[in-house]
């Protein structure tokens, strides 16, 4: 019998430690495959760093013929394209999450659920094409007019709704890129929102809460790293979106005040350029793009952690 | 381990399968490039493979891509719109030969214009495009349009947002009309473009969405992408100052200008040909094929296949999609100069 045990324990140790080795693989895959992401990129994109500098950074030109690169314009659009979607997609993903674990009845739960995740399954080309063809007509012809008409009559960010109603352009990006964050927030919004004990909510609705006072002093606390983690997930598909945005951002390597003017974001241009760029300034710049857009997507992580931290910090909860 | 061992089998049999699959293939022949000539190489490939030939497996990814895939052989031939110059044939040891030809035309978006109906000559489309033309009813565009009613909407220039061959051979045109042009943007297959309300569209369908869709623009496609959407095509004023429609007659007509025997390397663009009905904006798709290549028989069949498409049966199909097939004269020069610098032996 003891022989048996002590067989067991020793089958048990060598399966803890298979185990262990494994899954340490699998962690450590992931990080060589990122390293090897990161060293190609730079080897790639040295030529046209030493070439142009850290003023690739501030320029906005972009001739392939003369052989002068900058980063800024794509730079600046993938910014400003992402902060229009997340600035969408946040308050509506938040409302159909709200409405869909607090107010939704249970027989409507399912059908809407399901809605939100099968926006998720669409390949974001139709997302490009639905843009390009359905929503881009009516956007230009009713939507551009009365936003010019409306906050274009603002004194200061008036000059952001101004322009020729082109329909394409970096907000009709914006507005696609949101439509195609918006399940991912959500879900994950639903789901962390789920999760949260039903007496922290009964108590309060106990004492006489109103459902927004539930969702904003209960709900809220207790799922907030949830809710910027989906929000970051979103935020990362965004930055990284690459068809759909080509589809319906104009792209024109130019920097306008005007959100209705066309621009071009990182992805856009790589998926644009990529295939036929020459080797030497061209290539090498399409490959500090990439890079950007890498680093950019790190330094958003970080500061997502780093708020989620000082959150946690204010909250008394050790981390 | 049940799993396993299932696995071991699934795998087992595939790898098998590849392997029979590969032997079987040898006859397939590969090639990457211009997506220019994509739509007739798969009509040809579809009509060869259905009279007993090979299978063939074309990545349109784009000139450059060809080119470079073409330098690395790993595909039996590459296609290019813009011909590799014989400085470069030679270093990378690759011959090269025209296989089809097309037009590239300009289409507008204006109120009460029909196809063929406004003229223009490449000074004028050179200025619009550069930004120096702004509205419709500029004098320079009413002098060649009397009678015609132009509105004085502003200008919107549509260009091609990626890289392209069908940009190559505008903007090549555009340099040989007009200096300026030639020495502030150039040509190439993605240019930096100076009008000031301009929108790029992702091939031939994202430039045509714009150009319908937006009122007042401008921008150029393949002609057979604009006879078959019935897009507002323009006249243009060739290098003989006729001014002609796009037709596969006018592009033939280009080719057949100039003496492909004459140029090394049959490295020419066919813009602004000289002939009295050559349309201006015309150009080629260029093969490229490796002087001496690995795969000797698949070679010899790529070229058994571009015989096929040289001949009548072949011109047919070309003709069906809009495009015009090489001249007989240039084909049999082709056959008989080009084909025979490759080592098959």
């Amino acid at each position: 019998m003891n022989k048996k045990q002590a067989q067991i324990a020793k089958t048990q140790r060598i399966q803890d430690f298979v185990f262990q080795y494994t899954t340490q693989f699998c962690a450590f895959f992931v990080l060589l495959v990122l390293l090897g992401i990161i060293i190609s990129l730079c080897i790639d994109a040295w030529p046209a760093l030493s070439q142009f500098g850290p003023g690739f950074f501030f320029s906005t030109e972009w001739d392939i013929i003369g052989g002068e690169f900058g980063g800024l314009v794509a730079i600046y659009g993938t910014l400003v394209t992402s902060l229009i979607a997340l600035l969408i997609a946040v308050p509506l993903s938040f409302g159909i999450a709200v409405f869909l674990t607090e107010i939704c009845p249970n027989s409507l739960r399912r059908p809407f659920g399901t809605a939100v995740e099968l926006l998720a399954a669409v390949p974001s080309i139709i997302y490009g094409m639905f843009g390009l063809f359905f929503f881009v007509p009516p956007f230009a012809k009713y939507i551009e007019p009365a936003l010019a008409a409306s906050f274009g009559q603002i004194p200061v960010i008036g000059i952001l709704f101004s322009g020729s109603f082109n329909g394409i352009g970096i907000l009709c990006a914006g507005l696609i890129l949101a439509m195609m964050i918006l399940p991912f927030i959500t879900s994950i919004m639903r789901d962390v929102f789920e999760i949260v004990p039903p007496v922290l909510k009964e108590s309060a609705y106990g004492i006489g809460c109103t459902t927004w006072e539930v969702i904003r002093r209960i709900v809220l606390p207790y799922t907030s790293s949830g809710v910027i983690g989906g929000i970051m997930l979103g935020l990362g598909r965004a930055l990284g979106e690459t068809m759909a945005v080509t589809f319906v951002i104009g792209n024109a390597h130019s920097i306008s005040p005007s959100l209705f003017a066309a621009g071009s974001s990182i992805a856009s241009t790589l998926a644009n350029e990529f295939g036929e760029a020459e080797e030497g300034a061209h290539l090498s710049s399409l490959f500090v793009l990439g890079l950007a857009l890498f680093v950019i997507t790190l330094i958003i992580l970080s500061l997502a952690k780093l708020m989620l931290v000082k959150m946690e910090k204010a909250k008394g909860v050790k981390t | 381990m049940n799993f396993f061992k299932k696995l071991f089998l699934v795998s087992g049999i595939a790898l098998a399968s590849t392997g029979i699959n590969h032997s079987a293939l040898a006859s397939e022949i590969t090639g990457a490039g211009s997506s220019f000539i994509y739509p007739v190489l798969s009509k040809w490939a579809e009509a060869y493979k259905a009279a007993g030939g090979p299978n063939l497996n074309y990545q349109s990814i784009g000139s450059s891509g060809g080119i470079k895939q073409i330098k690395a052989r790993t595909v039996d031939f590459g296609a290019t719109d813009a011909p590799l110059s014989v400085d470069d044939l030679q270093a990378s040891g690759l011959v090269q030969f025209p296989a089809i030809i097309g037009g590239v035309v300009p289409i507008v978006n204006l109120d009460g214009i029909k196809p063929g109906q406004l003229k223009m000559t490449g000074d004028v489309l050179a200025d619009i495009f550069q930004g120096k033309i702004l509205v419709w009813s500029d004098k320079r565009i009413a002098a060649l349009n009397p009678g015609v009613n132009l509105p004085t909407a502003p200008i919107t220039v549509v260009h091609r947002s990626d890289g392209s061959g069908t940009t190559a051979i505008f903007t090549d045109y555009l340099s040989k009309v007009s200096p300026d042009w030639k020495s502030t943007v150039g040509a190439g297959a993605a240019v930096k473009w100076l009008a000031p309300s301009e929108v790029g569209g992702k091939g031939n369908e994202g430039v045509s969405a714009n150009v319908t869709r937006l009122k007042g623009t401008i921008g150029y496609v393949e002609w057979a992408y604009a006879d078959a959407n019935n897009l507002t095509y323009l006249q243009m004023k060739n290098a003989a100052g006729k001014y002609i429609e796009p037709d596969d007659v006018n592009f033939q007509a280009a080719a057949a200008s100039v003496d492909w025997s004459k140029v090394p390397g049959m490295n020419i663009y066919l813009t602004n040909a000289a002939g009295p009905a050559a349309w201006p904006i015309t150009g080629a798709t260029f093969v490229l094929i490796a002087k001496e290549p690995q795969n000797k028989a698949n070679i010899a069949e790529v070229l058994k296949f571009f015989d096929f498409s040289f001949s009548p049966k072949g011109d047919k199909m070309a003709l069906e999609l809009d495009y015009a097939p090489m001249p007989d004269v240039a084909t049999t020069f082709i056959r008989k100069s080009v084909w025979n610098q490759i080592n098959l032996k």
